[in-house]
């Protein structure tokens, strides 16, 4: 194991603005949800970087309960959004307005 | 050069270029497919990290299981539509450019002024194997463990009734207008003080 530490946080760090810069950009709210995503896992390969700096386990056990929330939190996603199209007749975040003052 | 530097910066770009891929595509398969190549370079960067477990589980859960139903989701919500490009806020692209581009930068600021770049990581490390992490998670980190199961299922749960097809929750509104998708100008003589009816 010879690469900084370094190298995998600053990835990581490149992958979550990437992910921010989509969630900012897109209109798609599938594309939005991927683009979550990626800052989820973005921010999972931080603790696992950190999990090896530091010699300690728990990066990754923390890790490995995010990979878990994500999942069920994509299933919740999914179903809002399929039932957002249902009402809208479109996935576009622009359509779904009815908030807006 | 030691072989996983040569491996981090194979799958470095190429998870970096996917990811900007994913963002440009019109296309929501697309994006979705370069998003599974991404996964794939992360679980890459966990083999190189020393968590062979988090490796079979990111390619198992992420590449598998939650972008087959992003897939699925994309299929069954039709995929020949284009996006509307056009933008609601002045100036909005080029502010998330700035922001996103910005971010990065300041998140580089302060690795280099936290950890540092020539910082190794040091070169025993016992237990990254996965029975070190079982220990640990049903000792450590039991009760967790077992909360996360109940969330699972709970989860499950709000999917099914989520995406339940039948008796939607439809205003007075949209009845009167006949579609749902209706800015809802409510009139003044649609049952003032009914609340939402359940329309089959």
């Amino acid at each position: 194991m010879r690469t900084p530490i370094a190298y995998f946080l600053v990835l990581s760090g490149i992958l979550f603005s990437i992910g921010t810069a989509g969630v900012l950009l897109r209109k798609n709210a599938l594309v939005i949800f991927m683009s979550v995503e990626l800052q989820l896992n973005a921010v999972n390969l931080t603790l696992v970087a950190f999990s090896r700096m530091h010699g300690d386990l728990g990066g990754q056990v923390l890790a490995f309960f995010s990979m878990v929330v994500a999942a069920a939190e994509v299933v919740v996603g999914l179903a809002i959004i399929v039932s957002v199209y249902r009402r809208h007749h479109s996935v576009n975040v622009d359509e779904a307005r009815e908030l807006s003052g | 050069m030691p072989l996983d530097n040569v491996v981090f910066w194979v799958f470095a770009p190429i998870s970096v270029a996917s990811a900007i891929a994913m963002l440009v595509m019109r296309n929501a398969v697309h994006a979705a497919l370069f998003l599974i190549v991404n996964f794939f370079c992360i679980a890459v960067m966990y083999l190189l990290l020393d968590a062979p477990f988090l490796f079979a589980v990111q390619i198992i859960v992420y590449a598998g299981a939650i972008m087959v139903l992003f897939l699925f989701v994309i299929m069954l919500l039709g995929v020949d539509r284009t996006e509307d490009l056009r933008e609601r806020l002045a100036g909005q692209r080029i502010a998330a450019v700035v922001l996103g581009v910005g971010a990065a930068l300041e998140i580089t600021m302060a690795i280099r002024a936290g950890v540092g770049f020539a910082r190794h990581a040091p070169v025993s490390f016992v237990g990254g194997s996965a029975q070190a992490l079982a220990a640990k998670l049903f000792t450590t980190y039991f009760f967790p463990f077992e909360v996360t199961s109940i969330l699972l299922i709970v989860a499950a749960i709000a999917a099914m009734v989520l995406a339940q097809r039948k008796a939607r929750a439809v205003t007075l509104a949209e009845a009167a207008a006949g579609r749902p998708e209706a800015p809802a100008p409510a009139p003044a003589a649609a049952g003032a003080g009914a609340g939402p009816q359940v329309v089959p």
